[in-house]
């Protein structure tokens, strides 16, 4: 390494404000990755002072470095790996002895220590006062005071680092922590692995001689993986000096280890802080009283969730509309752009361009809803209201082998109606138990998210239009009542192995957001779903493509159609021929007329003002006069073919819708469709149904917008009354397996990518994608088939299965889960 | 008598902590947020279903069910 550019390790226990330091140090210049192999964010910024490169890596929040979790491990490794020039240990000046605990495994690992004590202004406030130069001398490392929040100590943290820096590791920390009646087997450790030269070389022994004393898994593993065969010998001895502490002082190696590194950290705190005398309830302690109350608690939750709800997805949703004419005018430019149409088929370069902008701008429509989303989940973060959201529910969830911090995933997906599952994914990184959180990963999605809605919308309107009120809360209701019995069924099979982690969470003292970090965070957020969804969706959507548009028609169907074409623009021709513009328009004219006709309908789209729409116009009459006559019915003439050209333009209108609907069903999505009516048959799902479930895969929007394609909505119908007329064996009781199946439908494609992201495993993708078919076909064909046996109708059918779905939760819910039960002593 | 747990103690209580029965990642756990035999902690208020328990533990706010505080031993102070 170059000594001009520096890497800087940011290390820091939970809620001791690192990311306001890390944000101070680097700016707007940061990098965010993951760590090699793992999920752990890995977040790297840069700076330079005074001509010196610094990049600064933030390491997890850990309280400890052990292996007992990943982001102890992937902070540990980290340190031992790529031995950072210097770690910023950042410490909270008003709770420093628990602070002082990782300050003092850090030291122990010979890395050159910076200590930071933030949040200063909260130390002050209560009343705290730190003496940092007694705290400095006693650890024998530089000290630096600072307010990350406010900006406060940027420049002595700057000369800080470098000071130390530059003494390249001359001046190691002078404090040791006393293990008391350990000291001796510590000792007898070391000398043994001062044995090893390679040990000795690139580990800090008497770290790692506590570490294998303590049982430490990863630090056998830097045994095994260093000194290879000669590594049982060294176990071997750490075990029996480990059994003999043990049976001498009734105490295991790793408690005397962690319980003399508190009473080391409280007897530092006993010289350096002067804690007021008489100590007064601070203000989260009083808002706790009401925010965890028995009464008042669960209400202010529900007003959270409420308003959380009312600004992200209903103001959200306006918002979207509003932002809508930007995508729109995306998708026309890009329509504009491409080879224009053509009488019965569009050249494939223009179907495949439009079919791929429509499906990112279907996505990106719901950006504003995400902006809003994520900025409301970084102020519920940065307040410290998430830990004590946990700690109402948690009893609740836990019965279903989630976690309290799943509830905010789960609003999000969309506990009533309309939600999203791709920032519920995204939010479930914030549960540390991993098997919750695997749990909560495969459940957001069976949740009611906004693009399911139209689908329902058309169901009930068309088969249970009397009852629709009801109908409605039964599906954004039952969603909940399946979600729970299965995420507990996940949790007691599949996800059995996974360990569930003990509850234990601090709850830290309330903060106020600032502006600034909410955007920050909201920002990163989107652009982190952008970067991981839109070449995916690309790709999707061009595989669907051609799924949909291949083999394409036969060509005898093709020769059908193009015979109606031939008619149709014949018949336009004889009609030119008897007026005056006999001469100046010949057949190919027909499509430039409907073209022209379109290009100056979308011109003039919007346009209010009369003297621009008069520009527009005597722009197009200048471009072609005799067009110019036909579509704006000028003299007789113009009348008469305007008229005619109308008449072309409804056969040729026919023949596109028909031929696009028979494309559609003999593509290789339509053959599906066919080949597995054999299994729906049972859930009541026809080929034609087939077809557009398996287009809601691409994303769920879709099956409505199939549905109206494969029935085709005649002019002035709904497309709840096509389907009706369309599909006329259909009963209440096929939609109602039908809008089941919907709700259970597996993740749509973002989502899908989001769940490989955050379970970090391609295996748990398919399985999230492989369940939720099964489940909602059973569920389908037990209401279809099920309800024919029984002869219920649609509705009774209905209520049934919702009693069914709350007997399930019943039953699930008091199955204890024998995990929790075996961690017992 | 039997030894008295933290899960033992009732909200608004005061104790003193002298052991800890928790073995393996919850043992570790603990002992990394603070808990450690003499370690000063106030059991502040149970959650609206009973379940987890707040305490106070040397001026800092934890949460831990009551399964977890069961592994935690006490004496009144």
């Amino acid at each position: 390494m170059s000594d001009m550019s520096l890497t800087v390790a940011l290390a820091g226990q939970p809620n001791c404000g690192k990311s306001t330091v890390f944000n101070m140090l680097t700016g707007a210049r940061q990098h965010v990755a993951n760590y090699p192999g793992v999920t752990v964010e890995k977040k790297t910024g840069f700076f330079s002072h005074e001509g010196r490169k610094v990049s600064l890596v933030d390491l997890p929040g850990t309280y400890s470095l052990t292996s007992y979790s990943l982001e102890e491990r992937v902070a540990r490794d980290f340190l031992l790996d790529e031995k950072p020039n210097l770690v910023v240990n950042v410490a909270d000046a008003s709770n420093l002895k628990r602070n002082l605990y990782l300050t003092l495994q850090l030291l122990e690992m010979g890395v050159p220590v910076l200590l930071d004590l933030n949040m200063m202004d909260v130390a002050d406030r209560r009343g705290i006062q730190v003496d940092h130069k007694e705290l400095s001398r006693l650890l024998g490392v530089v000290v630096v005071q600072t307010v990350g929040k406010k900006n406060d100590g940027k420049s002595p943290m700057y000369e800080g680092i470098f000071t130390v820096s530059a003494r390249n590791g001359d001046a190691p920390p002078t404090y040791k922590v006393d293990y008391g009646p350990l000291e001796g087997f510590v000792e007898q450790m070391a000398d043994e692995l001062v044995k090893a030269d390679q040990l000795a070389e690139k580990y800090p022994l008497r770290w790692l001689a506590l570490k294998l004393l303590e049982g430490d898994t990863s630090a056998e593993e830097i045994v095994v993986n260093t000194v290879g065969s000669l590594s049982s010998e060294f176990l071997a001895k750490a075990k029996e000096l480990s059994v003999e502490f043990s049976e001498q002082h009734k105490l295991t190696a790793d408690r005397q280890i962690a319980f003399s590194r508190h009473r080391a950290a409280a007897s530092i705190c006993k010289e350096v802080v002067k804690e007021p005398a008489e100590k007064k309830k601070s203000l989260s302690d009083r808002a706790d009283t009401y925010v965890c109350n028995k009464v008042t608690g669960p209400m202010i939750l529900c007003a959270i969730l409420f308003t959380l709800y009312q600004i992200s997805i209903v103001w959200g949703g306006d918002l979207a509309a509003w932002v809508w004419p930007v995508w729109g005018g995306v998708e026309d430019f890009v329509a504009a752009h491409l080879p224009v149409e053509g009488f019965l088929q569009d050249p494939l370069v223009r179907s495949l361009g439009l079919w791929l902008v429509k499906s990112l701008t279907a996505i990106l429509n719901y950006l504003p809803i995400f902006f809003l989303l994520f900025a409301l989940i970084a102020v519920l973060e940065d307040s410290g209201y998430m830990p004590r959201m946990a700690f109402i529910l948690d009893r609740m969830f836990r019965k279903f082998g989630l976690h309290g911090q799943s509830t905010l995933p789960l609003i999000l997906g969309g506990v009533y109606v309309g939600g999203c599952a791709i920032p519920g994914v995204m939010a479930t990184k914030a549960i540390p138990d991993e098997r919750a959180r695997l749990a909560t990963i495969l459940t957001v999605p069976l949740m009611n998210c906004l693009a399911k809605v139209p689908l329902y919308l058309i169901l009930i309107s068309a088969y249970f239009a009397d009852q629709a009120g009801l109908a409605m809360f039964f599906i954004a209701t039952v969603t909940m009542f399946m979600a729970l019995p299965i995420a507990k069924l996940l949790s007691l099979t599949v996800l059995s192995g996974y360990e569930s982690a003990p509850f234990i969470m601090e709850m830290p003292p309330y903060h106020l957001p600032t502006l600034a970090g909410i955007l920050r965070r909201a920002f990163e957020r989107i652009w982190l779903f952008l970067k991981k969804i839109v070449t995916v969706v690309a790709a999707v959507a061009l595989v669907v493509f051609g799924l949909i548009y291949f083999p394409g028609i036969p060509q005898d169907r093709l020769d059908h159609y193009e015979k109606q074409e031939q008619v149709a623009v014949a018949k336009f021709m004889k009609a030119v021929d008897k007026t005056s513009l006999a001469g100046k328009l010949s057949e190919s004219d027909v499509m430039g007329l409907i073209n022209y006709q379109n290009d100056l309908k979308q011109a003039k789209r919007g346009v209010k003002d009369k003297a621009v729409a008069a520009g527009i116009n005597a722009e197009y009459e200048k471009m072609n006069p005799v067009y110019w006559s036909v579509v704006k019915r000028k003299g007789k003439d113009g009348k008469k073919l305007n008229k005619e050209l109308k008449k072309v333009a409804k056969v040729r209108k026919k023949i596109r819708r028909e031929s696009r609907t028979e494309r559609f069903e003999s593509s290789f999505l339509g053959m599906a469709g066919r080949a597995i009516e054999p299994v729906t048959q049972y859930a009541g799902f026809n080929w034609r149904i087939n077809i557009a479930l398996l287009s809601a895969f691409a994303a769920k929007e879709n099956a409505a917008a199939t549905i109206g394609s494969i029935y085709g909505i005649e002019d002035g119908k709904s497309v709840q009354e096509s389907m009706k007329e369309g599909e006329s064996g259909f009963t209440p009781l096929h939609a109602l397996a039908l809008m089941l199946f919907m709700a259970l439908y597996p993740p749509c494609i973002p989502t899908t990518v989001m769940v490989r992201a955050q379970s970090g495993s391609t295996k748990w993708m398919l399985f999230g994608i492989g369940y939720p078919i099964v489940l909602g076909l059973s569920v389908a064909t037990l209401i279809y088939s099920g309800g024919m046996l029984f002869g219920l109708t649609g509705f009774q059918a209905m209520w049934v299965f919702y009693g069914l779905c709350i007997c399930a939760t019943l039953i699930m819910g008091a199955i204890p889960d024998r995990s929790t039960v075996k961690r017992l002593p | 008598m039997d030894q008295l747990t933290l899960d033992g103690v009732s909200p608004g209580d005061e104790c003193v902590m002298t052991g800890l029965t928790a073995e393996g990642a919850l043992g570790q756990r603990l002992m990394d947020l603070g808990f450690f035999p003499g370690a000063r902690i106030q059991v502040v208020r149970n959650a609206p279903l009973v379940d987890p328990v707040e305490i106070e533990l040397d001026g800092y706010h934890v949460t831990i069910r009551h399964e977890e505080a069961r592994t935690v031993e006490v004496s009144l102070s």
